[in-house]
């Protein structure tokens, strides 16, 4: 038995719930027959892999479907192995190239020509060209960016790329010209409650729409997160009730008390306290910058407008360290620690102000 | 291959291999019929002269195909002006179909060039000799030409290995260094190559050829669009090609392009989006702002693009003072930086803007 997600992700272009122009696009573009590089990008959960599956679908039939796993082995200049593994089927193949941190650029290089190289057989029947999609592009590092420049336009004839990623900020402009940009936004909470409520019919289930408002508005417009939070609800209790809990994850809830242990004191105890519970966070793998963006969360709840400003200047400060820097916490911790300088004074001139 | 191990035959293993490239050729010339092939290659300028809008390369390059000397070539500007198609174009002119392969040798970043390439490949290529005649007898120059694309992505190691290799070869091989930013390259590189500096493409130039292709291709376009598309380009021909191209064929074959079409493909933030935000920034209140750039990046626009059309924005501003203005843009330069080096985009866009409200509505 698969998970909802799995189990009503649309395989066809025709079959795509939101954003239907842009399906409508996409169509066209297939059915030109010429095919430029695509640029994928959107929040995540928000169905870029959905419509780039269903594009590969469009063009080449239901032969893209018949997956399978391969181990790839490339050498780097230095003699270094590494492995890659990569999802293919006939006439296309999928890799997250930051998989394999800054030695990316050995296998853009290598991968690419790989496949750009090899013409496809009987071009009769199908498109002659292959596609090559790369996830992550925006955790790809300059020197494979750059590598993938030339490659692209040298290779045209039998290859195209489709490029996916969160954000284009990190993507070189140079690469941004030669992609056509799909931008995916994140579906609003009405389309949410609206799959919610088609997915539980399917399934024979009775979504009353309270429950499938909330969960959406939990789901901060990740379509994949609010099915997975339904289907909890589901195992949880069934018949759904309108006033349900929706289920959080545990570490929010951590996340949320620690807020409140550093709102309450702000002492180098407390801060040890804290350290120790951050620890435990990074150690269940939270992702740092999500610990980041939780705790400012919770903390600007309790301040005042001017505060908050800094605060917030603060965070940005300290999570663009974190990204540069190797160990998480002593960025989450600084920024901790600066939170409770700012909100102890704070406190202080109050105090000073009443008297 | 097997007819030329044959050795110094007379002249039917000679003519043997010329019937092979024939069909090649010809396939390629049948090509533009049957596949499509992108409008950013078909209209790639073929000849010098084609190049549109770098009056002193051309001249240069003109004079070096009437039969005077090439020095060493350092081209440089932003990308989409025409770099690579010019010294491809150059070398096609000067060495011809045949001749190309063996006096041209083209590195990019593609390619793997770390020191080691450039002591190895770079220099064996470069000290082969070449005669002053092609094949046929006509006469061609006595060098050959490396390009090295993109070669601002050289390590400087790389870079440095180049410097004695370029002089000591100035017989043989004119290199040609391809770059976007002169500043990566190493000081000794730069003082031994001419310095070329690639315009971004004029507004003349670039419409004249939007419409040239749009008439080869038999697309209809409203005027308005052209402006839009150059706006959005900004001077980069290869983008505004690659956005027409994609806007044509989203409208089909009898639709006309029209500059919302554009909008939407280049994921340019929408006007009224940014009007929001800026108005959200006057009314002083955390909570929306919080709210509205939340929505902006669930939307989906991409940091990088917001900021620079918000640069756009604020430097037109009336009502915002200088000082203010100067307080801002500093933030934005190091927003920039931060979400260069992969910051989270919400809270970087979040610093930028409470630094925008607390400027807008404290600032003394």
């Amino acid at each position: 038995m698969s998970l909802w997600v799995d189990k009503y992700r649309p395989t066809t272009l025709a079959k795509l719930d939101y954003h239907k122009d842009q399906a409508a696009h996409l169509k066209k573009l297939v059915q030109g027959g010429d095919f430029p590089h695509l640029l994928v990008y959107g929040p995540s959960g928000a169905g870029k892999k959905t419509r780039v599956m269903c594009t590969l679908r469009e063009l080449y039939g239901s032969g893209v479907e018949k997956l399978r796993i391969e181990h790839n082995n490339f050498t780097t200049p230095s003699n270094k192995k590494l492995e890659i593994v990569s999802i293919s089927s006939n006439y296309h193949i999928e890799v997250n190239p930051s998989d394999v941190g800054i030695q990316d650029r050995v296998v853009i290089q290598e991968l690419i020509k790989n496949v750009a190289q090899v013409n496809q057989l009987d071009s009769s029947t199908q498109k002659d060209f292959k596609v090559v999609v790369l996830t992550e592009v925006d955790r790809l590092s300059r020197d494979a960016q750059h590598a993938l420049r030339r490659t692209m336009e040298k290779y045209m004839s039998t290859c195209r790329l489709i490029l996916v990623c969160n954000s284009t900020s990190k993507v070189i402009p140079a690469i941004r010209s030669r992609c056509l940009g799909v931008r995916v936004a994140a579906p609003s909470a009405d389309e949410i409650v609206q799959m919610l409520q088609t997915v539980c019919k399917k399934e024979g289930l009775n979504l009353p729409s309270e429950l499938a408002r909330r969960i959406a508005d939990k789901s901060q417009g990740n379509l994949r997160r609010a099915l997975l939070m339904c289907e909890a609800c589901k195992v949880q209790q069934y018949p759904f009730s309108a006033d349900q809990d929706v289920s959080e994850p545990d570490w929010e809830v951590f996340l949320r008390d620690t807020a409140s242990m550093i709102v309450q004191e702000q002492s180098p105890r407390r801060l040890l306290e804290v350290r120790g519970r951050l620890y435990e966070l990074l150690s269940h793998c939270i992702p740092a910058d999500v610990i980041m963006k939780g705790l400012l969360q919770e903390l600007l709840q309790n301040c005042d407008g001017e505060l908050k400003t800094e605060v917030v200047q603060s965070a940005a400060h300290f999570e663009h360290r974190l990204q540069s820097g190797q160990k998480a916490i002593y960025h989450i911790e600084a920024f901790v620690a600066r939170f409770m300088a700012i909100y102890k004074r704070f406190l202080e001139e109050g105090i000073a102000d009443l008297f | 291959m097997q007819a030329f191990l044959k050795g110094p035959g007379g002249a039917p293993p000679a003519k043997k291999p010329a019937p092979a490239p024939a069909p090649g050729t010809s396939k390629k010339d049948g090509k533009p019929v049957k596949k499509h092939i992108p409008w950013v290659e078909k209209y790639r300028p073929r000849t010098v002269d084609d190049v549109a809008h770098q009056d002193e390369v051309v001249a240069v390059l003109r004079k070096t195909l009437e039969g005077s000397d090439l020095p060493n070539l350092l081209f440089y500007g932003p990308p989409g002006t025409g770099k690579t198609s010019t010294i491809l174009a150059a070398a096609r002119a000067l060495y011809g179909h045949d001749l190309y392969k063996d006096r041209v040798l083209e590195l990019n970043a593609s390619d793997e060039r770390g020191i080691s390439v450039v002591r190895e490949k770079v220099k064996k290529f470069s000290q082969l000799t070449a005669s002053a005649t092609r094949p046929d007898g006509k006469p061609c120059p006595p060098y050959k030409i490396i390009i090295l694309d993109e070669a601002d992505s050289m390590t400087s190691p790389a870079q440095a290995a180049l410097r004695r290799t370029m002089e000591k070869e100035t017989k043989t091989t004119r290199f040609c260094l391809i770059c976007n930013y002169v500043t990566r390259i190493i000081e000794p590189i730069t003082s031994r190559c001419a310095k070329f500096r690639f315009k971004p493409l004029g507004v003349g130039v670039m419409s004249e050829r939007l419409k040239h292709i749009c008439q080869e291709e038999n697309v209809k376009i409203e005027e308005e669009a052209i402006q839009t598309l150059m706006q959005i380009s900004e001077g980069d021909m290869r983008k505004a090609v690659m956005f027409l191209q994609s806007a044509s064929r989203l409208c089909g074959q009898d639709g006309s392009v029209n500059s919302q079409i554009i909008r939407d493909i280049t994921g340019v933030v929408p006007e009224d989006l940014l009007d929001e935000v800026l108005k959200v920034c006057r009314s002083d209140s955390y909570e929306k702002l919080d709210a509205t750039v939340k929505k902006v990046i669930r939307e989906g626009y991409a940091g990088s693009q917001i900021l620079s059309q918000f640069h756009d924005k604020l430097v037109a501003m009336e009502e915002v003072s200088d000082k203010q203005k100067s307080v801002i843009c500093e933030k934005m330069a190091l927003v920039d930086k931060c979400l260069l080096d992969g910051a989270d985009e919400y809270l970087q866009l979040m610093a930028l803007f409470s630094t925008v409200m607390h400027q807008m509505c404290h600032a003394e």
